[in-house]
């Protein structure tokens, strides 16, 4: 028999807390640097928000008695946070798929979790780049007074976006073809994000986007944030909570379907 | 393992010892194409071992069947005695896969830095810049290196882990014949050091340079095996090139002919024993003309080896 034929010393003594813990931070860092250093994802995830924000919400920031600024600040903290997401895991990992980098990873001992978690970290590091140009453009040039408590809510709860939506990249990256994913991610997230009331208020779109806003995870998000500074709906915050939860494990389980499937055929 | 012996290890010796990985009667098929065919190949400790078949013969099949990255149809697949996804089976293993890009954005140094924290005893940094030539490359970009050294690099991501097992697919695929030298150095370094190579190839000359044992395959089955002596002894012979009213199936059947190629109104005869072929040719058909007698080019002959199974 092939497993009597060596004796292999227990390597295992060498994969305990520290070896894991290390091997987390490094593969986070190098994470964060390379998606910092890759421009295309660098500048379009911060920028696009900023922009946005200096366009909707600074430029009027007052108008018909509605504090644009204070209520985009919320809704584009959201937003950076979902296209940190849908970007870093989504176009990341369908890359690193097509180009066999994933596979080399695979046959390291890198823990599969760690890779997944990587990403997702690296992600929350772009959101909170993002969440504190935007609270300085807010306070500064926006008009916008907060106190800290709010402060910290926002960046507490524009970090809880990271689980549902670096969720939905995973399942993307596994649908999509590289070549087709920061296209087809796209035509998701902006969409989603203007129905869900991230771009302008949600009072200011048509009725019918009003109705079936609920049914996108980006309006419960977004709901949770403009909580904090008194623009949530009226209606529980803890039918939010439940939604982003059901869509995570929904993304989660379909992506953990379809990888278990793609293994088996390979 | 093998680090005992002194001497440069004898050919018969690495064949008594234990295998360090194994495929056991591997079936792996992809829908209706079957990529390996019942079989059998064991990697012995501190061996090189050649896979060599033309593309789409099952090599890359077969590495990926023993790193874990997909598993077998029918068979079993064994490394280290354990399950190639164990992970503690990982860091042992090192692997060069054909990869089409690197995060390039990362340099070097970066991402062997990287690597090493997957295994729990890693390779010293100075180590592995040496053992893959990448002194005054360390601060360099990925993306900003040449062909050649983007493949020293992934040798020295395989290298990382200090493994006792590496695994090369196509390793100098795409190479100038420069860097295709240095890589084989560098293979025959770590040959030196006891860890055992499977490398996949699709050059004769590849293998023939770097290998202990080879194992030719294609259409995912075996067809030879033994040492790059004993295979060129089979895959190299002569070549016959005549015009001659002899039946291709009556020269295909003579002791020794590994192929019969018609070329325009000549047929060329690839032979171990050109001498033997001539004389019953000669006493079969007395119009023999415009003979030549060639020395068969190696990728012709293996060419010959593969087609004569078809």
């Amino acid at each position: 028999m092939a497993t009597a034929s060596i004796a292999a010393p227990a390597p295992a003594a060498g994969l305990d807390f520290d070896y894991y813990f290390k091997l987390f931070l490094k593969e986070t860092r190098y994470e964060f640097l390379n998606r910092l250093r890759l421009r295309a994802y660098s500048l379009s995830v911060i920028g696009f928000p900023v922009m946005f924000y200096l366009i909707f919400g600074i430029a009027n920031r007052h108008s018909e008695g509605f504090h644009f600024a204070r209520y985009l600040l919320a809704s584009y903290s959201c937003f950076g946070m979902i296209g940190a997401a849908l970007f870093g895991l989504g176009a990341g990992i369908a890359f690193e798929r097509a180009q066999g980098w994933l596979e080399l990873k695979q046959a390291s001992p890198m823990p599969r979790l760690a890779y997944l978690a990587a990403k997702t970290v690296s992600c929350m590091a772009f959101a909170l780049i993002i969440v504190a140009v935007l609270v300085a453009l807010a306070i500064t040039v926006g008009g916008v007074h907060m106190t800290l408590r709010e402060l910290i809510q926002l960046i507490a709860i524009t970090l809880a976006g990271a689980l549902p939506f670096a969720s939905m990249g995973l399942l993307l990256a596994l649908v999509l073809p590289a070549s087709a994913a920061p296209g087809i991610i796209n035509l998701i997230y902006l969409p989603m994000s203007f129905c869900s009331g991230l771009w302008m208020p949600i009072q200011a779109l048509p009725h019918f986007l009003q109705r079936i806003a609920p049914l996108l995870p980006t309006y419960h998000y977004a709901q949770l944030a403009l909580g904090i500074f008194g623009y949530a709906q009226p209606g529980s915050t803890l039918l939010h909570w439940d939604a982003l939860i059901g869509f995570t494990c929904i993304m989660l389980g379909t992506a953990w379907l379809l990888f278990t499937r793609m293994n088996a055929d390979a | 393992m093998l680090a005992t012996l002194d001497e440069p290890t004898p050919v018969y010796s690495i064949l008594r010892s234990p295998a360090v990985a194994r495929l056991h009667s591997v079936t792996k098929r992809y829908g209706a194409i079957t990529a390996l065919d019942t079989l059998n190949l064991a990697i012995n400790a501190g061996e090189v071992l050649a896979l060599l078949g033309p593309n789409g013969a099952g090599k890359t099949t077969a590495i990926r069947l023993l790193l874990g990255l997909i598993s077998p149809t029918a068979g079993s697949v064994r490394v280290m005695g354990r399950d190639p996804r164990d992970s503690a089976t990982r860091t042992r293993i090192g692997a060069m896969l054909q990869v089409t890009r690197v995060p390039e954005t990362l340099r070097v140094r970066e991402h062997i830095d990287l690597f090493r924290s997957y295994y729990p005893h890693p390779m010293s940094v100075a180590e592995i810049v040496r053992l893959a030539r990448l002194e005054g490359l360390e601060d360099r970009f990925f993306g900003k290196l040449s062909g050649g050294q983007k493949q020293r690099v992934l040798f020295g991501l395989a290298i990382c882990g200090n493994p006792d097992l590496v695994f090369l697919d196509e390793p100098t695929v795409g190479l100038d014949i420069e860097s295709r030298r240095a890589l084989w150095a560098q293979v025959r370094e770590l040959a030196a050091r006891g860890k055992a190579v499977l490398l996949t190839t699709h050059y004769l000359e590849e293998a023939d340079a770097l290998a202990h044992r080879v194992i030719v395959i294609d259409k995912g089955k075996i067809l030879a095996e033994g040492t790059p002596a004993q295979i060129k002894t089979r895959v190299t012979g002569r070549r016959i090139r005549c015009v001659t009213d002899c039946d291709h199936s009556w020269l295909r059947a003579l002791p020794g002919v590994a192929d019969v190629q018609p070329d325009r109104d000549a047929v060329v005869i690839t032979a171990t024993a050109p001498e033997a072929v001539l004389r019953e040719m000669f006493l079969h058909d007395a119009t023999v003309s415009d003979l030549e007698v060639s020395t068969a080019a190696l990728e012709d002959a293996f060419l010959a080896l593969t087609q004569a199974q078809a």
